[in-house]
């Protein structure tokens, strides 16, 4: 019998890229059970749009439906595009954390405040992974890199506090370790309007895990030890802070999206 | 002067040897981001730095455009800059790639050649050195890795001199140069290297008992007088570049020039190419000679400021010219080489066969057959371009 999630994927790419163990096809799984359980049989009504790194090959070449590759760092403006001349679709980015909060972090913050109608999906390993695993602007503090052989001097970003305080409607994030709740999040951002952020915290064997000694299940069960649920995080001492993995929905709201604000103006 | 420093022997990639000039040159400010085929480059930087053994500032930024404006200001400050780059990376420089240049910056940048998206592809071609050929950076292409670590050292040397003042970029084909290990000899260390490249002496450094201001406003009234005085002072950078290259032979045994020509002065037909494809092609023109055909390679190490005049000159009486373009300018009259050779010939009152053959575009191995493929060409008198080794 076949999986009934291969229904999603173009059967030619299976299996995929991704190196063994790595979280990324946690993700894909999680979203995949999303589309199920929202009873899409097919991904017709979505476009997705990626720039470029591992997590960035999600869409292109796998997810069988519209998707276009853009450049690293530009799939929200790109998405914006679609989504203003296809309203009825459902625009999806999905990238890795350099792509996003890095190179790309400008668009991701107008974006959001625009509270502009798409879904963006973070994978956050930590690190740039498919150049070879680099300092991004995620790295945790004091972390080995290829870039950073001694450890970051750099403090990392929240890209879900900037997010959020932007103006996003929906902000959470989950590690690959919280499956459930990454499901979860996945579908109810995918219901909503404006802005939509989930951010995975995931693993990168290859780049990350074994630099620093630990094996993929390890690695995850260390994401799971990390994580401070949101509602506790305000306990913490900044510092305490910095060395946790802050998990759970940063908003929950339902202010109008661009396209109704838009509207808003147009009936004026 | 006459010493020769002192030298070892060892294996490096092209990546790994333009690091090694990097430190060698003791660079005092790296800032860059990661992007195949270079990320090697600034990975070893990375390590020299942090292990306590270079001493700069490796800044890890968020994006090329960022990197190369870091450098700007780095390189105003009066800081020894380094940057390195690839494709959509040196894309996303282009409009800092001006100021720099305008702003007299002393920028090195290491460009490990690799063709542009769409379709993502991050192989060898030639048009991310040929996007920034207008841009008022000097150019120099690497033939092997020897001439990547030799050509970083002696960009340093010609881009701070106070006569040029110009931000310079080396080419190395990506992976072909960037990945692959060979042998060449390298300074034992940066002292062996000082003479040659002492430290950075900063013309009209940021200084804030001497106040000025870099790239204000120019409207018509000054604006062309300022690009006409960049434009001379750019055009006039070639005699001082040939010096530093033999300054530096005295010190390294090494000989370069702008241009490198085999068996050109008596041939019929001439191959000019760039880069790491030279060396193919010198081994197949040593081949077809034996067969009694009369062929020469031209290659050319310095690609910007163009050497116009010794290109005409050395090309002047030759029936056929193929210039090999690893690129290609979508409307153009061909090729960015094939341009720049026809108008350098014509300005000279030149008017040869020119064939542009393009090949290896997005890393498509040049191999014997193809090049094989190109002398069949010259043939035929009604072939004007041909793309080689692509199928349909
Ligand atoms: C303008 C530009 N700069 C650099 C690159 C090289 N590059 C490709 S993927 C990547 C990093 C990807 O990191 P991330 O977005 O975190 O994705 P991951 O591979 O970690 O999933 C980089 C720097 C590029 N393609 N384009
Ligand atoms: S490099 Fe890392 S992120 Fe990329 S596929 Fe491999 S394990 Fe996953
Ligand atoms: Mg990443």
């Amino acid at each position: 019998m076949k999986h009934p999630y291969l229904r999603y994927l173009r059967p030619e790419n299976v299996p995929t890229v991704f190196c063994p163990g790595c979280g990324i096809g946690i993700v894909m799984k999680a979203l995949f059970q999303a589309f199920d359980e929202l009873g899409y049989e097919t991904l017709e009504e979505f476009v997705f749009v990626s720039g470029i790194g591992c997590s960035a090959w999600i869409p292109s070449p796998h997810i069988l439906a519209d998707s276009v590759h853009t450049l690293h760092g530009r799939a929200i403006p790109v998405a914006t595009g679609i989504k203003l001349v296809k309203p009825d679709l459902n625009v999806l980015v999905i990238g890795g954390d350099g792509d996003i909060a890095g190179i790309g972090g400008n668009h991701l913050l107008h974006a959001a405040r625009r509270n502009m109608d798409l879904m963006v999906i973070m994978i956050n390993n930590q690190v740039y992974g498919m150049t070879g695993g680099q300092l991004a602007p995620t790295t945790p503090y004091g972390m080995k890199t290829t870039t950073t052989p001694y450890g970051n001097p750099e403090e990392p970003m929240d890209t879900c506090d900037i997010v959020a305080s932007a103006g996003a409607n929906y902000v959470a994030r989950w590690t690959v370790g919280h499956y459930l709740q990454l499901k979860d999040a996945f579908k109810k951002a995918m219901e909503k309007q404006g802005f939509r952020f989930v951010e995975a915290v995931s693993q990168c064997p290859s780049r990350v895990s074994s630099r620093i000694g630990l094996s993929p299940a390890d690695h995850i069960k260390y994401y799971l030890r990390n994580s401070v649920d949101i509602r506790k995080a305000e306990e913490l001492l900044p510092e305490e802070r910095m060395e946790k993995i802050i998990v759970g929905e940063y908003v929950d709201r339902n202010k109008p999206g661009y396209l109704e604000k838009i509207k808003m103006v147009m009936r004026r | 002067m006459n010493t020769i420093g002192k030298q070892v022997r060892l294996g490096l990639n092209g990546d790994e040897a333009v690091a090694y000039a990097a430190y060698h040159a003791d660079v005092d400010v790296i800032s860059a981001y990661p992007i195949t085929p270079q990320t090697i480059i600034v990975e070893r930087l990375s390590e020299f730095v942090y292990n306590g053994e270079l001493d700069a500032e490796f800044i890890a930024v968020e994006s090329e455009h960022s990197a190369l404006s870091a450098a700007v200001g780095a390189s105003l400050a009066g800081a020894r800059t380094f940057t390195a780059t690839a494709s959509q990376g040196l894309a996303l420089m282009y409009e800092i790639l001006y100021i720099a240049s305008s702003l007299r910056t002393s920028i090195v940048m290491a460009l490990g050649n690799r063709a542009f998206s769409a379709p993502i592809n991050i192989h060898c071609s030639h048009d991310d050195a040929y996007a920034a050929r207008d841009a008022g950076w000097i150019q120099f292409f690497a033939e092997n890795v020897q001439e990547a670590y030799d050509l970083t050292l002696i960009a340093f040397k010609v881009s701070e001199d106070k006569k040029v003042l110009f931000p310079s970029i080396v080419n190395l084909d990506g992976f072909i140069l960037t990945h692959s290990v060979e042998p060449l000899t390298i300074f034992e260390d940066k002292k062996e290297i000082k003479e040659f490249l002492p430290d950075r002496e900063a013309v009209n450094k940021i200084d804030p008992s001497n106040p000025i201001t870099y790239g204000p406003l120019a409207l018509p009234d000054y604006y062309m007088e300022i690009k006409k005085q960049q434009a001379e002072a750019f055009n006039s950078t070639p005699a001082r570049i040939k010096e530093v290259f033999s300054e530096y032979e005295e010190f390294s045994g090494r000989s370069y020039s702008p241009l490198k020509k085999l068996y050109v002065d008596d041939a019929d037909i001439v191959f000019v190419v760039l880069g790491s494809t030279a060396g193919t092609m010198r081994t197949m023109v040593k081949k077809w000679r034996k067969n009694g055909e009369k062929v020469g390679v031209l290659s050319l190490t310095l690609y910007r400021p163009f050497p116009s005049r010794e290109v005409a000159e050395a090309l002047k009486d030759v029936d056929t010219i193929v210039v090999m373009d690893r690129s290609y300018s979508f409307g153009s009259p061909g090729g960015q080489l094939y341009m720049d050779v026809a108008a350098a010939l014509n300005k000279y009152g030149r008017y040869n066969r020119l064939i542009n053959a393009i090949y290896g575009l997005g890393g498509r191995d040049f191999t014997p057959e193809m090049a094989e493929d190109m002398l069949h060409a010259t043939k035929d008198p009604s072939i004007r371009e041909i793309w080689v080794g692509v199928r349909g």
